[in-house]
């Protein structure tokens, strides 16, 4: 039984090997990914450019605007007049102009007396990008003379993530999107390269049971996706700073067990597709958009119409991400996510199982 | 020019002749519209709060239901002990725990009163911070209005906001520009690098390197096909926002295809410049997934650059989808002029020559 299960694995192995430059490439890109968007992306918004419209520039109108000037979110672009709002806007120049009223000090006092008075600042924000609309409108109004005495009342704690790093929400995000993609692109020419150059004939003809063929074809990339994995966790670790505190070795037996999901769904793609151009678009191009919006990698799951969010669960990297999130980062045991870790085991069932059954009808 | 005539006519037999290309090319960008905005928002709704209500009074129950009342917060549930909130929250059923202590009511109104507190869940840090804001707001207007107070310096009173170009802050209407862009980048990336490698892996490049047909007419001839395909897209992409999601371009249409022609352009000479170098399908498919994910993640497209790190900054000036991203946003969303995104445009001009000319230059007729 073995005997002609371990010459296989070889030929197997050797075909990768050899093909030196695909190795390097596929040992960098998760590696590189990695890092730059763990680094680069954030959803936070800063950086908000913001001018300011004031007829008459008294004490207080600059002590407002010295206020927002000084606000580590917003960018002081400069007086201008009435006449530029809509250009400035327009343009991308500025994203918000507060607009002063002309008898700005009045006003204030009167409201400060209690009396009625009419609005003493606009805000025109481009809304045509809506988080930063809605974020700058946040920010201003927390900077405002008058709400300092609401903020007293609490005291907040920021559980998992004091210093509010986007890393420790990106990383899992990361994580279950290239491991899905880069081993489904790696398993899903490996049978349909072979019917296409015409092997696969030799092969079926030869006495090898069809399971081992199929399994020998994968534990080659399996052991290339174990050097990327142990890379990337490192990376996180040491580099990011992604606290791993529910364990290292829980989060590496998931992210085996995702691995040898994501090979299968590869083989999988593999056995339903004629061509190796056929296989390759599923596994990259159609794959990539379903995994980036419905897993909750950037976009939220509750914020879905019903329909998808009961769709999003037969994501596997949902449950990856949402598991590696619990463990990495509040610090859940591997006996925590054991829902998630069913549901992943299920699933690679069912994949091997489709697979297998696709492999043997060529057969008949 | 009969001879270019033939070579496209091959390019869109083979298209056509594929058992799969043609379904992918008209099914994928239209069920990609049309569900893609429904899921794309990144608003802060439905944070889910517990409270551990320790003081059980009028104004602590008062803020449940100015909580439950509250169209961005939802009510979990009420417990007398934070342990048992806590653990919930570890389970991700429960985003922020407010714990209202005990004998606030009595001395809410002396300034050594024990403070509510909150506990947010900072695994996903704006959600936990946008949901600690609106919470702070929804109890400090229950706690002002129970004083009975007229409180002068409600801001209400104090600002007024204008939202200019999407006045009911339609998170869709943001997204579908960058949503058309994220189609063009995985149809005209992946589609014509696999096309020539294609033909180098079955062997009839080594055909088409002994006829005499030109490099720069067989690259023309690999370009037009997902230039024209391109433009189809564009095409359906816009009719389906607007039948479906209402969105109509502020700006000319015509500039937006202008914008599309030129990205189009340089994305597909990108893919052709990559497949040059490559060997197998699986390599070019490989390296183009490396670069259509930082085209995607980093240019803009679905979080801001102005919130990435100086250096990250810096990388996104090469990164052709960057400057198309604020085209077609600021086109389609504000109107602008041509005049106004000159600079974008010209920015799309360099690099549309820039890759056709690497395109045309990598391509080798020797094996």
């Amino acid at each position: 039984m073995k005997n002609n299960f371990l010459p296989f694995v070889k030929k197997e192995s050797l075909h990768i090997l050899r093909d030196k430059r695909t190795m390097l490439i596929v040992m960098l890109i998760p590696v590189i990914l990695m890092v730059m968007f763990g680094f680069a992306i954030s959803t936070e918004v800063n950086n908000i450019n913001i001018a300011v419209v004031a007829p008459e520039r008294t004490g207080a109108v600059k002590d407002v605007v010295g206020r927002i000037a000084h606000n580590d979110y917003f960018t002081f672009y400069g007086y201008i007049d009435q006449d530029q709002i809509d250009k400035k806007l327009r343009s991308g120049k500025v994203s918000v102009v507060a607009v002063f009223a002309s008898n700005f000090d009045r006003r204030m006092e009167q409201i400060s007396a209690g009396l009625p008075s009419k609005p003493v600042i606009q805000f025109i924000v481009d809304a045509s990008n809506v988080n930063t609309a809605s974020a700058s409108i946040a920010y201003l109004q927390s900077i405002l003379p008058g709400t300092a005495s609401q903020q007293a009342m609490f005291e907040t704690r920021m559980l998992f993530n004091p210093q509010m790093k986007s890393a420790y929400n990106f990383v899992p995000g990361i994580m279950g999107l290239i491991f899905i993609l880069v081993c489904a692109i790696m398993t899903s020419v490996s049978i349909v390269r072979e019917k296409e150059v015409g092997t696969m004939e030799v092969l079926l003809v030869s006495p090898v049971r069809p399971v081992k063929i199929v399994f020998a074809k994968m534990i080659p990339y399996f052991v290339i996706s174990c050097v990327i994995l142990v890379m990337i966790l490192l990376l996180a670790h040491y580099l990011l700073d992604v606290p791993m505190s529910g364990g290292i070795w829980g989060i590496f037996s998931l992210s085996l067990l995702y691995i040898v999901l994501s090979l299968s769904l590869g083989l999988l793609i593999s056995t339903v597709t004629k061509t190796q151009v056929a296989a390759l678009l599923i596994s990259a191009m159609v794959m990539l958009v379903p995994v980036l919006l419905l897993s909750g990698i950037i976009f939220p799951i509750e914020n879905f119409p019903k329909f998808f969010e009961l769709l999003s669960n037969i994501i596997p990297a949902r449950w990856y991400i949402a598991a590696i999130r619990k463990m990495m980062i509040q610090g859940a045991a591997l006996a925590a996510v054991w829902k998630e870790g069913t549901v992943l085991l299920g699933m690679t069932a069912v994949f091997i199982g489709v697979s297998l059954k696709k492999f043997n009808d060529k057969l008949e | 020019m009969r001879a270019f005539i033939v070579l496209l006519q091959k390019e869109f037999t083979q298209i056509r002749r594929n058992s799969f290309l043609p379904k992918l090319i008209v099914a994928f960008p239209v069920i990609v519209m049309l569900i893609a905005p429904l899921l794309m928002t990144m608003d802060v709704r439905n944070v889910n709060v517990a409270v551990v209500d320790l003081d059980r009074s009028t104004t602590s129950h008062r803020i449940v239901s100015h909580i439950k009342a509250s169209e961005y917060l939802s009510f979990v549930g009420a417990t007398a002990e934070f342990d048992l909130a806590l653990r919930d929250l570890e389970k991700g059923k429960v985003d922020v725990i407010v714990q209202i202590p005990n004998y606030f009511e009595r001395d809410m109104a002396v300034a050594t009163a024990e403070k509510i507190s909150i506990t947010a869940n900072a695994v996903n840090a704006i959600k936990a911070l946008i949901g600690t804001q609106y919470l702070v707001q929804t109890i400090a207007r229950t706690v002002v209005e129970l004083r009975g107070e007229k409180t002068p310096n409600q801001l209400s009173e104090l600002v007024t906001v204008q939202n200019r170009f999407n006045p009911t802050l339609n998170y869709r209407h943001y997204m579908i520009p960058a949503l058309m862009i994220m189609i063009f980048i995985l149809m005209c990336g992946f589609l014509p690098a696999l096309s020539i490698v294609g033909e180098k892996e079955t062997g009839t490049m080594e055909q088409i390197n002994v006829t005499p047909v030109s490099r720069l007419m067989f690259i023309l001839s690999k370009l037009l096909p997902y230039w024209i395909i391109g433009i189809f897209v564009l095409t359906m992409a816009m009719i389906v926002a607007h039948l479906v999601y209402g969105l109509i371009p502020v700006g000319s249409v015509g500039l937006i295809y202008f914008g599309a022609v030129l990205f189009i352009l340089i994305i597909s000479g990108f893919s052709l410049t990559v497949a040059n170098f490559s060997d197998t399908m699986q390599q070019t498919m490989f390296v183009m997934f490396f670069f259509i994910m930082i085209f995607m993640l980093m240019s803009g497209l679905l979080t801001p650059i102005d919130s990435m790190p100086a250096w990250a900054q810096k990388i996104t000036f090469i990164l052709p989808p960057r400057y198309f991203v604020d085209i077609l946003r600021s086109v389609y969303l504000k109107g602008t002029s041509l005049v106004e995104q000159w600079y974008n445009f010209a920015a799309l001009g360099v690099f549309t020559v820039i890759f056709n000319i690497l395109a045309a230059v990598t391509y080798r007729k020797q094996a």
